[in-house]
């Protein structure tokens, strides 16, 4: 009984988003087939995944690349966002004075800044960490921001009545405050950073899964173009999972609360 | 149980500071965007004594409590905690426990209590040593590691007590240490108070709006008016043995005092 009841709830847990999927990828196979699409113009999943299989060696080892900058991109973008934060809370002064800069420079063209950086750094991996970095510091500073802004006076209060330091104040009450938000800019930012590798490499590189898209797209091999997308997803969803965990647990001891939401279609 | 009552009422509040005063405060006054919200406040608390001050919300008497504390600079007078003159002086040396519990709710109630201790630089096993040693006493001994929003209501609040009380400060400051609670928890609360909380070396302030509370729990009541907030009473209540709550809340004394300061409240509000 209490067997079937779990399993009932994973059912109905797991049912939707899997038969959705493959319900997509089934209708993509039958479509392309039906239509007699050419498969140079959009091969179906069943050719993707042959060409996965095939050159998985020469994916991995361009996926290698992109995640390596991808993660030093994203690494460098966190202590970036965390200094600015820390800043823009500490004094007024230096809130004027960089928060005009930060808004501008999310209001420059990320695209047309990629050829301009090669000319500038060259092809290596700095490049590449600059575009993420310009990509994925944004939506962590803002969400920073008003998660250290959301500390109440009174606790503030409280805290200087125990003889508490600004810097003690900060450190103890304000960025604990400030985690739940920091993790949803964080999530933002983790999707959002593998965009950001393949736009640099896009414009200058040897090797990656950016580079590896250009050129297979200049030669019609459209299956190697979707097969280095679907590598390109899973490093993505990777390294979202991986901020989904490393929030679960930082998060561990908080009310429950913070990870819980209203649903209104659910009675 | 016999019980003798003294009661003198001194409407001009003249607040001899005595010699054994640990707590002075003298004609203060605290504007907020230039409306007067305290006028020539003037109180002297001696060690051992428990003060309670009553008066209607918005007569100024947190705004007091975040004066003495340190929070708040006064525009003018002066308040002196046993020698500290200072603003940034009585920070972290008045223990002032906030109307609301204000726990850290990513702490368990042990790390909450420790705060005060940890901000002050003892050690963890140290400042450990010390809350447990008071949590038997608080009844909260076996939530220790529990997280604050496991607890009651009455709970948060013993254990918010216990945080402001731990780094045995010689001025105690109490804003509605029971005011969010129901009825019940409350009275059984005061009692636990009563019984529990040593205060023969210390200098008690609380705050409250609820009569009854302050004649069980204080030696002296001072009854403040609003707009600006001021002392418009001082009044002794002297029961031989504060033991019982029920026995003194059921004593025609008690009554007396009570019928006395309603009076007062009511007045003020006449003439406003």
């Amino acid at each position: 009984m209490n067997t079937y009841g779990s399993l009932q709830k994973a059912l109905s847990e797991w049912l939707p988003p899997v038969a959705m999927t493959i319900g997509l990828i089934v209708a993509w196979e039958v479509l392309v087939d039906v239509l007699d699409v050419q498969h140079w113009l959009l091969p179906p999943p069943s050719v993707i995944a042959v060409e996965i299989a095939d050159s998985f060696g020469f994916l991995m080892r361009h996926a290698r690349v992109t995640a390596a900058e991808t993660v030093i991109g994203f690494t460098i973008s966190i202590l970036l966002a965390g200094g600015l934060s820390s800043g823009i809370i500490w004094s007024r002064t230096v809130e004027r004075t960089i928060y005009p800069l930060i808004i501008t420079s999310q209001t420059i063209p990320i695209i047309t800044l990629a050829p301009l950086l090669i000319i500038w750094v060259g092809t290596d991996i700095t490049s590449k960490v600059i575009v993420i970095v310009l990509f994925t510091f944004f939506p962590i500073v803002i969400s920073l921001v008003a998660g250290l802004r959301s500390v109440d006076q009174e606790m503030v209060d409280m805290f200087r009545t125990l003889g508490a330091s600004p810097f003690q104040i900060f450190r103890k009450l304000m960025i604990p405050s400030a985690l739940p938000n920091f993790f949803a800019g964080l999530k933002v930012a983790a999707v959002v950073s593998v965009i950001g590798a393949v736009i640099g490499e896009w414009f200058g590189s040897s090797a990656g899964l950016g580079w590896m898209m250009k050129i297979a797209g200049g030669q019609f091999q459209t299956a190697r173009v979707f097969a280095a997308i679907v590598v390109l997803s899973i490093l993505a969803m990777a390294l979202f999972a991986a901020v989904v965990a490393t929030e679960k647990w930082m998060l561990r001891k908080y009310p429950p609360i913070a990870n819980r939401v209203i649903r209104l279609g659910d009675s | 149980m016999s019980r003798v009552l003294n009661q003198q009422i001194s409407t001009n509040s003249s607040n001899v500071e005595s010699e054994d005063a640990l707590l002075a405060v003298s004609g203060i006054g605290f504007d907020y965007e230039n409306v007067p919200i305290l006028a020539e406040v003037s109180i002297s608390v001696d060690r051992g004594e428990f003060v309670a001050l009553v008066g209607p919300s918005g007569c100024g008497k947190s705004t007091l409590l975040n004066l003495i504390s340190g929070v708040l600079e006064a525009k003018e007078g002066s308040i002196n905690t046993n020698g500290l003159v200072g603003r940034a002086e009585r920070l972290g040396n008045v223990s002032y426990m906030q109307q609301n519990d204000l726990l850290l709710p990513w702490r368990t109630v042990a790390g909450n209590c420790r705060l005060g201790l940890e901000l002050k630089g003892v050690g963890k096993a140290e400042s450990n040593e010390r809350v447990e040693r008071l949590a038997e006493l608080f009844d909260i001994a076996d939530v220790l590691d529990h997280m604050p929003w496991q607890l009651s209501g009455g709970m948060r609040q013993r254990v918010a007590l216990l945080r402001a009380v731990l780094p045995d400060n010689l001025v105690l400051l109490l804003d509605e240490p029971f005011g969010a609670l129901d009825a019940i928890t409350r009275r059984s609360l005061q009692q636990w108070l009563l019984n529990v909380l040593d205060t023969a070396d210390k200098a008690v302030v609380l705050v409250t709006h609820d009569v009854d509370e302050a004649i069980l729990l204080a030696d002296r009541i001072l009854v403040m008016a609003p707009e600006p907030g001021r002392i418009i009473a001082d009044i002794k209540v002297d029961f031989e043995a504060k033991t019982d709550t029920e026995d003194i809340s059921m004593s025609l004394e008690f009554n007396k005092i009570r019928t006395n300061i309603l009076h007062l409240l009511s007045h003020q509000e006449s003439v406003r």
